[in-house]
């Protein structure tokens, strides 16, 4: 492992060895429904509260990563995870039961990308033999949280997205096949925006900084990627990444994805600007894009995880929204 | 960052689309309209079927349709109409039965006290709280305006 630039590592050995996810009923409703391990089509998961179902959610897809990997949960260092909620209560009171020493994590939407990051660096350079990185979210406790009541009748404007319900983990070693080659931290960018309804707007400068920096020291260009996936713009945030790349030379567009866009049918299911959350990437990740780069369809890359860093206090004072994006860069060998 | 806040701000506004209002408007006019006709109805009820003063009629009015809009909202389905209205439910006192009621259901996992209690109120406060002070300084307007007029 190697500093390559201003908080960017190639790594030496290091894979995503297994991975899983699941999701609530709207997700399976979605284009990638049946391609998630597990749907949940109770939104309380058989639970109390919508906090306990986030729990839970992060759990089962802790649990089912483990059992994909062969390993049991003794044999993992460390887990990363994180989530949406007040002091991240979900991923610290879903993972108790599986004992792993836990790290958490909060990068908002963009946790998924920092966990992983995170997960790679540890394992790759010997601090781990095996780690798990993991995020969750759920669109009724992101709702009560952040927005109003879940039966709370008012409008949501077009640019506004859908939290998404579920979870994902991905398991980590060195050796194997699906590898992590590079990562690059993202600095806390405000433009401005302080609509807390138009977060892909938030993010997309962010989103467009992290990739030029990436492609600085990893001396890439769009070209070189199968894949750009970013987590989670939606449709305004994509358009503006766009156009804020152009402004610097870079079409990303041929090769861009966006995880928001992935999850729902934007035509079918009233989800505004598309999906969100840190279930979004991680669901999209573990259902779409890993077992392409699995099956060998794909071959290279780069995820990046968007995250808008407000809370309902720094909003209510009128403060704008920072944004953060993490690159992970993965690759089949 | 080669873009400037202010011509962020120009992109952002471009690339967000509006709210449909050629659709929003009409909508909000028709179902606001309906429960107004709908109150209208059933003052006209309490007055002439059941037989009550015009005040007594139409407190009994407001009565119904909160508690028609309490029932919808415990049921999940006033969202999806307001969701269509907008305004045309906000407005009418369905708005603030609804931004009490939902509430209430909501933080019913953080209990009776720091949650039901707590938090009622917790959308529909500011009307309350605002309400108030407007009727308190149009009293004192008032109170004045006898005096010299």
């Amino acid at each position: 492992m190697k500093r390559i630039g201003r908080a960017s590592a190639a790594f030496d050995n290091v894979s995503i060895e297994a991975f899983a996810c699941v999701g609530g009923k709207m997700e399976g409703e979605g284009p990638l429904g049946k391609k998630i391990d597990k749907i949940f089509e109770d939104t309380l998961a058989g639970e109390e509260t919508w906090e306990k179902a986030e729990s839970r959610l992060v759990q089962e897809a802790a649990s089912l990563c483990i059992e994909k990997s062969g390993y049991s949960s003794r044999d993992f260092d460390y887990i990363f995870s994180g989530d949406l909620l007040n002091q991240c209560t979900a991923s610290s009171f879903g993972l108790i039961t599986l004992g792993i020493p836990m790290i958490g994590m909060y990068g908002a939407c963009s946790t998924m990308a920092s966990s992983l990051m995170c997960a790679a660096l540890f394992t790759d350079s010997g601090a781990a033999h095996r780690s798990i990185a993991a995020t969750s979210s759920h669109f009724a406790s992101s709702e009560r949280q952040f927005r109003n009541p879940l039966r709370y009748g008012g409008q949501r404007p077009p640019s506004a997205q859908r939290t998404v319900t579920g979870a994902g983990a991905m398991a980590v070693e060195r050796g194997g096949r699906l590898k992590i080659t590079h990562a690059t931290a993202g600095i806390v960018i405000d433009l401005g925006v302080s609509d807390a309804n138009n977060m892909g707007a938030a993010m997309a400068p962010a989103a467009s900084s992290t990739i030029l920096r990436h492609f600085d020291a990893v001396k890439s260009a769009p070209e070189d990627y199968d894949c750009i996936i970013t987590g989670d713009l939606g449709q305004v945030g994509s358009d503006l990444l766009y156009e804020l790349m152009n402004k610097e030379g870079v079409d990303i567009s041929r090769v861009h994805k966006d995880g928001g866009l992935m999850i729902f049918d934007r035509k079918v299911q009233d989800v505004h600007a598309g999906g969100s959350g840190c279930g979004c990437s991680a669901t999209v990740m573990c259902a779409e894009i890993l077992p392409m780069l699995d099956r060998a369809e794909i071959k290279r890359v780069l995820f990046v995880g968007t995250g808008a860093l407000m809370s309902p206090t720094s909003s209510q004072q009128g403060n704008n929204i920072p944004s953060v994006a993490h690159a992970v860069e993965i690759s089949v060998g | 960052m080669s873009v400037s806040k202010k011509e962020y701000a120009k992109m952002t506004e471009k690339a967000s689309p509006p709210s449909p209002s050629y659709l929003n408007y009409p909508k909000a006019f028709l179902i606001g309209g309906l429960i107004c006709c709908l109150g209208q109805g059933l003052t006209n009820f309490y007055k002439d079927v059941i037989g009550k003063e015009i005040i007594e009629a139409r407190a009994c009015t407001s009565i119904t349709l909160i508690g028609i809009t309490a029932v919808l909202t415990a049921l999940g389905w006033f969202s999806y109409i307001a969701k269509h209205a907008g305004a045309g439910t906000v407005v009418p006192i369905t708005g603030f039965a609804n931004a009490v009621v939902s509430p209430a259901i909501e933080f019913k996992s953080e209990g009776q006290i720091f949650g039901v209690g707590a938090k009622m109120f917790i959308i529909a406060g500011p009307v309350v709280v605002y309400g108030t002070f407007a009727a308190f300084i149009y009293g004192i307007i008032y109170w004045i305006a006898q005096r010299f007029f």
